[in-house]
């Protein structure tokens, strides 16, 4: 992607005000349909997992086992992805039903939410993409752009990756305690030891009720509702996983560095959102299950409008950046994981995977100096 | 007498804190909601059941409380919290039946006033079945447990709502088993036909004698003034009066009971939003007990922390509702959008949020 894409500054300003225009529709529009909507998903998650859960009791039926299984596993993702990420960005709150709003909400995972509004709404919405600032680049542990500088512990990232696919409810909520803070006296330690406690908690919590409380419930199931309730977490590790990486890891998602932040006009930031993230094509049924963030571009954009409004969003935010001329990294989901894992791979070895001299090696566009 | 309901009291404790393991993070609420919504613990809801028109436009709202609805006292009122376009609106309305139905339920009577978003849904678009909010019952604008033996209602419009409780518990109720106290009832309604309550309360005085009802129609006769009062009811200061109606009949009958306030009930309804608020305006954090003025322009985050108030934030660009906090009072403008907000009791954004006019917030 090369810096003349954006063609001048004065079209970077209309290109915001543009979707500042996308925005206010929107909020103006927002009714009883969407509401009807956020419910709607809540009511069925609830009795999907009521489903799920009480088939298990008959799981030493094979069928039962598997049928249970899967609306258990579904039940988690829409819980975790539709339901508690929009929640938790507030997305609903214009209903000021204090039900779904984001102060009020917990959610079916390890971490504590107001843990992961910090470092996910806070950090990583206010500073996308930008190198040292946007603690998602790579979550801590990963080589995910070439801009980061190597390591030969990055060697072993697709096994210590695919380990954290597995655990990835584990590693967030500790990836959410920031340790890493600490050294610098950023944070100090006793701030780090309450909030390891509040996630000790919810994690007891969440065990307890999923591998203690509901197999022994199940008395002579004990074992078969044990496996299909960690299977049901395992898969929507495995799921919110693949669909997070599909963010802002395939190829083509930009980085960006710390001195263009320096006076970013309103205009820059919605660009910066734009070539920072990559959406995912496919069926109503995909948007869905991947909580809308198959949406990405979008919820950058807009990461406090209904996701059920994102799909209209996307068609007019393509026309707007066909007009611009900006690039807008959209690809299907066996395209945007493929790419994903080639640039874990590659990026474990030494250099930049690019097929370039790496001094050649283009700086991310500079917002300031287009023009 | 402790012993069983300790007892009881620690086993359901017990159940209810198992039933907790099995859906955290929820409550077992939740789940118990989607088979009866009136059945959430958390939050106390009521379904609308019946709806009677009383006028053109006014109606009574005969209302299902879910189990956790403590017995109000006549005159009281309740909140009531609807969902009008996806959005949850709170107001306040009496409770215009007395306590204590066989059939569980409350009413409310709700006027339709000009403009009044939440009025007129109820009164118009509301159809039984409707899940509502309920809040309360509260309110100090009530009759004493032993009502004294002569009393003076003087209401207006819907002002006439939580006195018809009072009137009910006296004459029908269970307080009327004694010897039936005196009252007069002056009651102020544009037009016979628009009194609220109008046939009710005249069947009520053709019954009882020692219930005295003298009917204003203002559209004829005009408003009813101070000194006219003591040409209707002669002995009005010997009788402790309740007052209910328009604020500005409230104020001239504080200035007529000057002197006499020990046997005043004066019921004010919510006071009026202003429709054109003001750019900016006094900010109090009522927790720190710290004010300041704000502009229209400054966000409410940046104006608590030039006064020192330690303020939550995060992004200051409205995107990570980190900063969110709770309104007490007035009313906010969204600094992107221009439009202007808000009830008490509000979460609002600070860092997106200025001031348009007082403006209290819970920090």
């Amino acid at each position: 992607m090369s810096t003349t894409a954006l063609a001048s500054r004065a079209d970077v300003e209309e290109f915001g005000r543009e979707l500042d225009r996308i925005r206010d529709e929107i909020t103006a529009s927002l009714g009883d349909r969407d509401a009807a909507y956020i419910r709607g998903v809540i009511a069925a998650q609830r009795k999907l997992e009521l489903g799920g859960r009480a088939l298990l009791f008959a799981s030493w039926l094979p069928p039962a086992w598997a049928a249970g299984t899967a609306a258990l596993a579904a039940a988690k993702i829409l819980e975790n992805m539709e339901i508690g990420h929009n929640v938790l960005h507030g997305q609903w709150d214009w209903m000021r039903d204090p039900k779904i709003h984001s102060t009020t909400w917990e959610w079916d995972t390890a971490s504590p939410a107001d843990q992961w509004k910090h470092s996910h709404n806070f950090i990583h919405h206010t500073w996308t993409n930008v190198l040292g600032k946007d603690r998602d680049i790579g979550y801590s542990l990963l080589r995910v752009s070439p801009e980061q500088r190597w390591h030969p512990v990055y060697l072993l990232q697709p096994i210590y990756n695919l380990l954290l696919a597995l655990t990835f409810e584990y590693g967030i909520a500790l990836y959410d305690l920031e340790v890493e803070r600490i050294p610098s006296g950023d944070k100090s330690v006793a701030e780090a030891l309450t909030q390891l406690r509040a996630i000790a908690g919810k994690v007891r919590r969440q065990i307890v009720k999923d591998y203690l409380a509901f197999p022994l419930l199940a008395g002579p199931a004990f074992l078969p509702v044990l496996a299909g309730n960690l299977t049901a977490n395992l898969t929507r590790n495995l799921w919110a996983h693949t669909i997070i990486f599909c963010g802002h890891f395939p190829e083509g998602a930009e980085v960006f560095t710390e001195d263009q932040l320096a006076g970013e006009t309103r205009g820059e930031w919605y660009v910066r959102q734009l070539l920072g993230s990559c959406n995912i094509d496919g069926s109503r049924l995909l948007h869905l299950m991947s909580g809308n963030l198959s949406h990405q571009i979008e919820h950058h954009l807009f990461p406090d409008l209904p996701s059920n409004r994102y799909a209209e969003i996307a068609s007019r935010v393509r026309a707007l950046c066909e007009r611009f001329e900006l690039p807008y990294n959209s690809g299907t989901l066996a395209r945007q994981t493929s790419s994903v894992y080639k640039r874990i791979l590659r990026l474990a070895l030494p250099g930049t995977g690019r097929h370039r001299p790496e001094s050649a090696a283009p700086p991310a566009p500079d917002l300031h100096a287009v023009g | 007498m402790t012993g069983p309901s300790a007892l009881r009291t620690t086993v359901l404790r017990g159940l209810s804190g198992a039933f907790e393991r099995l859906t955290t993070p929820l409550l077992p609420d939740d789940y118990l909601a989607l088979v009866n919504p009136l059945w959430c613990g958390r939050e106390l809801r009521g379904r609308i059941e019946a709806i009677h028109p009383e006028t053109p436009d006014a109606a009574t709202l005969v209302i299902r409380p879910g189990h956790a609805w403590a017995g109000h006292r006549p005159g009281q009122w309740a909140g009531i919290g609807v969902d009008i376009e996806g959005v949850r609106h709170w107001r306040a309305y009496s409770l215009s039946c007395p306590p204590g139905r066989p059939d569980g339920r409350i009413t409310i009577t709700v006027k339709a006033v000009p403009g009044g978003l939440v009025s007129r849904y109820l009164v118009r678009r509301a159809t039984p079945g409707t899940i509502v909010g309920l809040a309360g019952p509260d309110g100090e604008f009530v009759l004493p447990k032993r009502p004294p033996p002569r009393l003076l209602f003087l209401t207006a419009g819907s002002g006439i709502t939580p006195v018809r409780a009072m009137l009910h518990a006296l004459f029908t109720g269970g307080a009327a088993k004694g010897a039936l106290p005196d009252v007069v009832l002056l009651h102020s309604a544009p037009a016979p036909g628009e009194a609220i309550f109008g046939e009710e309360l005249r069947a009520l005085a053709a019954r009882f004698s020692s219930l005295r009802l003298y009917e204003r129609h203002t559209r004829a006769e005009g408003r009813l003034r101070p000194a006219d009062l003591p040409a209707l009811c002669p002995d009005w200061a010997d009788r402790t009066a309740w007052v209910c109606g328009p604020a500005g009949m409230l104020e001239e009958v504080q200035k007529q009971w000057a002197g006499l306030e020990d046997r005043l009930h004066i019921e004010r309804f919510r006071p009026a939003v202003p429709e054109a608020p003001g750019d900016g305006g006094r900010v109090r954090f009522t927790k720190s007990g710290r004010e300041t003025d704000a502009g229209g322009g400054v966000p409410l985050l940046v104006a608590g922390e030039e006064a020192g108030v330690v303020m939550p934030s995060g992004c200051r660009m409205g995107i990570c509702h980190s900063c969110v906090a709770r309104l007490a009072a007035g009313r906010v403008r969204d600094l992107r959008t221009g439009q202007v907000h808000g009830d008490a009791g509000d979460l609002v954004q600070t860092c997106v949020s200025s001031a348009t006019g007082p403006v209290q917030i819970e920090l």
